[in-house]
């Protein structure tokens, strides 16, 4: 079809997407947003076509043409799909770019930008499967977002923590301790060593542990630890709940009791609700944990849904002052080169595209702080060496069941893991190499620690071998 | 199963205070010490000294010890300032830090002379 003859005038009907919205000579523009979708297109659909109609349904296009499309200036503000790659070791599929332009979005608005661009799109007959796999936000969009309430070193200076990961422990069972117990549980990983302890994501209020008395007993363990340790402490306090009213009643209450730190999940209680707790914790000094329940859900299939990268880039954009990343070595999903990629881009000003982890696009986050990505699920003692190794010092490296599952109980459990993670950090300081050398290093310390020795005996044969199911693509999985 | 050993950590025993960083560990030897001093000079980190009082080792602030020792890459004439350090405050704590002047914080911190805990 001509574009000169259509473009004035007003020609009802179905049109090929491809005829306005693939534009393979586009050249891309600093201010646009940028994506990148896997997509299996349906049988006989061209590559070309389903690239398009990604793009026109994700931005101003609908399926027929519509004459009010006339009244606007629909080049300055349609998506394009400008490249098409092949999906290494996947024929069926390929990776569409498209390019949106800044003002198709709302500034600030992170929801605005997703209700774009995964909006209908995910359920469009044209595709048979689409994932996003990667977005560039520009340094425009970046600015107007609010980002992390303080960020890695403002919460290292609060907490007085330097040269090493942070350790936490998420408090087990996860559901049906009373306050009182569970207070105790808290107190005793505290006054054995650790940084942190944490809520379970469905910890929240229910019948058995009402929200005021947990925060009340978590409160007072704190306080006994810090004074017993001479240590700055923290409990992570879920405030997530069903309304927003309730969320903001709970954080004040733990602002009022002094305590550092409180928690959400940004995915259940919703991205709004989220960038809302997130402002009031800068407005507070409240140091904001995340945590990530849901993501699997969207995050997991590798030929449908959202890439974490993308959800953890979205969170560094909504704020957050730690967020689970996944552990790579424990029982939880996690490809070590996607993990690395995605913990960068929640930690480092500049990030660039690099495939072998998985960044398809350059991301500057200006002066935007860094988030502590959060090791948790199915760690211990054994995999300290290469947690420390992976992560590197800005890192929270959580032991649920490493911990409380010590023989000699939760204190001894905290310690033999603080052990294990100086002695890991001194011995990477040293120019030792921790994935070569973890066991002569771990075995030296526990001679120093009867806690140590007695948690590598107990957990030395648990090993998760599964293989992973959200690979990299690459050409031989 | 091992006998449970008790977790001996008191309130009431100074003892059980802790410094942050390679607290858990034992002190460390002059070679280990060294070895950290060179970690943090190939970092690029700016080396600085601070001790305090073992009672007040809480407060986020502890004295300096002259100035941070800006571009400083001697690691003997770090030691030396270090020992310089706890001879003229031989009860105090005295912790190493290694300033990283890009992310505004410190790449390290750790105390390498334990005053006795009161």
């Amino acid at each position: 079809m001509n574009m000169q003859a259509t473009k004035k005038k007003y020609d009802a009907g179905v049109k090929d997407y491809r005829s306005t919205y693939w534009e393979p000579e586009y050249s891309v523009k600093e201010t646009d947003i940028l994506a990148v979708f896997k997509v299996i297109p349906q049988d006989g659909v061209p590559r070309e076509e389903a690239a398009a109609a990604v793009a026109a349904e994700s931005s101003t296009g609908t399926w027929t043409t519509v004459w009010t499309d006339l009244l606007t200036d629909l080049d300055h503000y349609k998506g394009r799909a400008y490249r098409i790659e092949d999906v290494p070791g996947q024929d069926d599929a390929f990776y569409a770019f498209i390019a949106y332009p800044a003002d198709l979005f709302e500034e600030g608005s992170v929801v605005n930008v997703f209700t774009s661009i995964v909006g209908n799109v995910f359920g469009f007959k044209a595709v048979r499967s689409l994932r996003l796999e990667d977005v560039r936000f520009p340094i425009w969009f970046v600015k107007t977002c609010f980002g992390p309430p303080h960020g890695i070193q403002v919460e290292r200076d609060k907490m007085d923590k330097y040269g090493r990961p942070l350790l936490g422990c998420t408090i087990k069972p996860k559901l049906g301790l009373s306050a009182k117990n569970y207070g105790r549980a808290v107190y005793e990983v505290l006054r054995g060593g650790l940084d942190f302890s944490k809520d379970d994501e469905n910890v929240n209020s229910q019948p058995f542990m009402r929200w005021r008395d947990r925060f009340l007993f978590c409160q007072e363990a704190i306080e006994k630890a810090q004074a017993e340790t001479g240590e700055r402490k923290g409990h992570y306090l879920n405030v997530t709940s069903g309304t927003v009213e309730e969320m903001f009643k709970r954080a004040e209450f733990a602002k009022e009791l002094g305590s550092p730190i409180i928690m959400s999940d940004y995915l259940t209680m919703g991205w709004a609700a989220h960038n809302s707790l997130s402002k009031w914790c800068r407005d507070n000094g409240m140091l904001l944990h995340v945590h990530r329940a849901m993501h699997a859900v969207m995050d997991r299939n590798p030929n449908h849904g959202i890439n974490f990268r993308v959800l953890a880039k979205l969170l560094r954009l909504l704020g957050g002052d730690h967020l689970h990343s996944g552990t790579v070595v424990g029982k939880l999903e996690g490809d070590r080169n996607a993990t690395l990629g995605w913990i960068n881009l929640m930690r480092d000003k500049f990030i660039p595209e690099d495939r072998s982890m998985g960044v398809f696009f350059d991301q500057d986050w200006g002066a935007m702080p860094g988030v502590f990505p959060v090791a948790s699920g199915g760690i211990h003692v054994w995999h300290m060496p290469a947690l420390v190794s992976i992560f590197g010092n800005d890192s929270v490296l959580q032991f649920g069941g490493g911990t409380l599952g010590h023989p000699w109980g939760n204190a001894a459990g905290a310690a033999a893991n603080r052990v294990a993670l100086e002695a890991c950090v001194q011995a990477r300081n040293e120019g030792r190499e921790l994935e070569k050398e973890g066991k002569e290093i771990l075995t030296a310390a526990a001679k120093h620690s009867p806690e140590l020795k007695a948690a590598m005996e107990t957990w030395k044969e648990i090993k998760f071998e599964f293989d992973t199911v959200d690979k990299l693509d690459v050409q031989h999985r | 199963m091992s006998t449970i050993q008790d977790y001996p950590s008191r309130l009431s025993d100074p003892a059980s205070r802790k410094m942050e960083t390679f607290s858990y560990l034992p002190e460390m030897t002059k070679d280990q010490i060294r070895a950290q001093v060179q970690w943090i000079v190939d970092n690029g980190w700016n080396p600085a000294i601070e001790h305090t009082e073992p009672e007040n080792a809480m407060d986020y602030y502890w004295y300096m010890w002259k100035l941070p020792m800006f571009g400083e890459t001697d690691v003997d004439a770090i030691l030396a300032e270090i020992e310089e350090c706890h001879t003229a405050n031989p009860k105090h704590h005295v912790r190493l830090l290694g300033y990283d002047n890009f992310t505004q914080s410190q790449g390290a911190n750790m105390v390498v002379h334990r005053g006795k805990m009161v």
